[in-house]
């Protein structure tokens, strides 16, 4: 192979890829309730010793 | 709900914190000898197991792998049984996983000494203990999904994700980089050649770095910095977004490792592009865990435990702030192949690791023996004077690393270079070396301390046993999502999934980097002048990669007009097509050797491989005396090792391979013959076979030892392109 054929969409794809990504995770992270998270931030405390 | 009783497995936590203590002193002091070493190069003169360049793989494998793999292992099997509630899966598989460990670090101990290695960096170990690290790993990985199977907590806390991540990266990585064909039981060549294989090395040398040394330590540290403040973590959301992030950015930047080299250009962009977006995902990380003491800042005065992970958290800080300014180009130019880079690295692997390491042990020590630290007062002494090391130790490496790069590239008006002799930068830099051994010594002298201090801790307390706990089982609830449950909730609680995700995450940015390397020709052009190695040179190659030259001499020489101009020609991709490994290099202790070859005579070489302050004054280069014994060269093993070169693509023929021990005889004989020209050889040639004679013993001719071989394959080296025409592959 010499070269790749229609390499020029590549960089698009990147981008695109990219941006839903961190987006995806914002979504994520901001859909959680404030009580879900604390706990969720809390279970290494949990333990009794 | 119905409680049920369990047991804490610490009998394997306290394993593997002794094994990390005890490794630990070792390799920090194969460290503090090689540092030595700097000042009094010929200090174990004729010793081979004890030159340099075998040293060094044995002290940073041993730190790497030994102190800071065993500190992953504790810390992951005390963390994660408390976080899932539940006891680890497996004991069989726990202790198959620590003595299985141990078994590896004893093999490389052995084994790196006597010159067995691959020379790629961190992965210098041979293929038969390559195998053996996958299959542990492997045991590590399934102890841990199982273990998290059978959790009594539903949510899987984010210090597991970077824990499963860095199982399923180490693993890809680690067996990627490591293919390699073996000729005999301890000797291989990897499948990759040249500009190949050096994009896989430092993807691989690069994410070691990510999935070995920083992932799995976040995720102590977003178990281990909350339970000591007794708050929980900042802020968990960031979390979330750092893993993610971190894991996804991390594996592009490899390339950084060889900016202006001959790696394609698009690879090398794409990898400093990553690399600066890095410092986002990584600092983030840092400020969740330094602010994770908002409120208790109080107790950082006087709790020794949280001081070492308030300098370790800042350490990663600085090193992941400096990691993407390295990365830059104009950076990389100055930086690149000089000392710079040893302060970087061990900015992060004393002050990260090592710190993180230190505050996990004086808080799990105490805790497991059921009694108090035997004084808290040495602990924080060796807080002070391990801090203290690190900033002796790395300062001066910066000042040294800057006075290299700028006498390498000072011109006199008239164009040529001011400091033309290299040695002149050596010298130069002689007193930073000296600086940079003492602040190694007050280092290694703290964990002395430490050691004392765990010693009359452990004696003081009670046996470490197994802890009892009450849990309430899960309730089994349906393995698909639930209804009003959210995808990453329902992600979140399937640890197959989970891994499988993470996989994915990491797999994109290897694929998109390596694959179009490795099948897009013209990305490496071929040069119809560069031919394989004769068997002798072949063998003189093997010679070169068992001393581990490769790591002090870097044979990559950049397009700088100051390289050019001092090493000659700068370094094309179509060279290294035969080079089963590579042999870059990625620091210059001593000069670039890939226009060595015809520039010096035989007998240049010969003396100065013998005693290299003869020929260079001011030399810090250790002599190789042990070449020059009075033994022929092992070359049993020729037609074995061109034969799987030929496997790999390089166009031996049947006739050279018939030929080989001819071949050898032949250029062997010319190398005797240029070394008669000077008048000392001659003398002390004949002396010696007198004496061999007096002996009674058999004398082997010159020609046939191992220094023969050594100094064929130097004059061989980068001549291929004299005449210059490059050609497109079909």
């Amino acid at each position: 192979m010499d070269t790749i054929v229609g390499i020029e969409i590549y960089p698009i794809i990147s981008l695109s890829i990219f941006f839903l990504f961190f987006v995806l995770l914002l979504v994520w992270v901001f859909s959680y309730s404030k009580e879900t998270i604390n706990e969720l931030g809390d279970i290494p405390l949990k333990e009794d010793n | 709900m119905e409680m049920q009783q369990f047991y804490y497995d610490n009998k394997i936590v306290k394993k593997f914190l002794y094994a990390c203590i005890i490794f630990g002193v070792v390799g920090m002091l194969v460290g503090l000898i090689l540092a030595i070493m700097f000042l009094f190069p010929n200090l174990t003169d004729g010793i081979s197991f004890l030159s340099f360049g075998r040293l060094r793989p044995l002290h940073t494998n041993a730190v790497i792998f030994a102190f800071v793999g065993n500190a992953i292992f504790a810390g992951v099997y005390y963390s994660m049984q408390r976080l899932l509630k539940t006891r680890m899966y497996s004991d069989l598989l726990s202790n198959i996983n620590f003595w299985g460990w141990q078994l590896i670090i004893v093999a490389a101990a052995i084994t790196l000494p006597l010159g067995y290695s691959t020379s790629k960096e961190y992965a210098e170990l041979e293929w038969p203990i390559d195998i053996a690290i996958a299959l542990i790993w492997m045991v590590f990985g399934i102890n841990m999904i199982m273990t998290i199977l059978k959790r009594r907590e539903r949510h899987i806390y984010v210090a597991i994700w970077f824990y499963i991540a860095t199982f399923v990266t180490v693993a890809i990585l680690h067996i990627f980089n490591s293919l390699e064909l073996p000729v005999s039981g301890l000797k291989s060549y990897s499948v990759y050649a040249g500009v190949q294989d050096a994009l896989v090395q430092w993807w691989y040398g690069h994410n070691a770095v990510a999935f070995f040394l920083t992932t799995p330590f976040l995720g102590l540290m977003y178990y281990f910095v909350p339970k000591v403040a007794n708050r929980p973590v900042y802020s968990y959301r960031l979390s979330i977004i750092h893993f993610w992030s971190l894991i996804f950015i991390y594996i592009w930047a490899g390339p950084h490792h060889l900016l202006y080299t001959a790696l394609p250009d698009w690879a090398q962009n794409l990898g400093v592009v990553f690399s600066v977006m890095l410092i986002a995902p990584s600092w983030g990380g840092m400020i969740n865990g330094l602010l994770t003491l908002r409120g208790v800042w109080d107790k950082v005065r006087t709790d020794a435990v949280l001081k070492f992970f308030v300098v370790a958290i800042t350490g990663y800080g600085m090193a992941t702030f400096e990691g993407p300014m390295l990365s830059l180009k104009n950076v990389n130019a100055i930086a690149h192949f000089t000392d710079w880079i040893i302060a970087h690295v061990h900015v992060g692997a004393l002050a990260w690791n090592g710190f993180m390491t230190f505050g996990m042990i004086y808080w799990l020590i105490p805790r497991m023996t059921k009694t108090k630290l035997y004084s808290e007062k040495l602990a924080n002494f060796h807080f002070w004077i391990g801090t203290l090391g690190i900033i002796l130790y790395a300062l001066p490496l910066y000042v040294a690393g800057f006075t290299q790069a700028s006498m390498w590239k000072q011109f006199n008006p008239d164009g040529t270079l001011v400091y033309g002799n290299f040695l002149e930068t050596v010298t130069q830099i002689m007193p930073m070396y000296w600086m940079r051994a003492i602040g190694g010594t007050l280092y290694v002298a703290g964990l002395l301390v430490l050691v004392y201090n765990v010693i009359k801790t452990v004696a003081a307390g009670s046996k470490v046993e197994d802890e009892l706990a009450e849990e309430p089982a899960l309730a089994v609830i349906s393995s698909k999502r639930m209804k009003g449950e959210k995808w990453h909730s329902w992600l979140e609680r399937r640890p197959i999934q989970f891994t499988v995700l993470s996989l994915v995450a990491i797999l994109i940015g290897g694929i998109i980097q390596i694959i179009p390397t490795i099948v897009v020709k013209s990305n490496i052009p071929t040069i119809a002048s560069v031919k394989p190695y004769t068997p002798m040179e072949l063998e003189g190659r093997d010679l070169y990669i068992r001393e581990g030259c490769v790591g002090c001499h870097s044979q990559m020489i950049r397009p700088f007009r100051s390289e050019v101009e001092r090493y000659g020609e700068y370094s094309k991709g179509g060279e290294y097509v035969y080079d089963h490994p590579f042999l870059w290099g990625s620091k210059r202790t001593g000069p670039d050797l890939h226009r060595v070859g015809a520039k010096y005579n035989d007998n240049w070489h010969f003396n100065h491989m013998w005693d290299p302050q003869s020929t260079s004054p001011g030399s810090i280069m250790p002599g190789y005396k042990w070449m020059y014994d009075n033994k022929p060269m092992d070359y049993s093993l020729i037609e074995k090792k061109m034969e799987v070169m030929v496997t790999l693509g390089v166009p031996y023929t049947e006739e050279d391979i018939k030929n080989a021990r001819k071949s050898i005889d032949e250029q062997g004989a010319l190398i005797e013959k240029n070394l008669h020209a000077d008048p000392d050889f001659v003398k002390s040639y004949e002396e010696s076979k007198k004496n061999a004679a007096t002996r009674g013993e058999e004398f082997v001719p010159m020609k046939d030892r191992e220094i023969t071989a050594l100094i064929a394959y130097l004059q061989r080296l980068g001549t291929d392109i004299k005449v210059k025409e490059t050609v497109q592959n079909k």
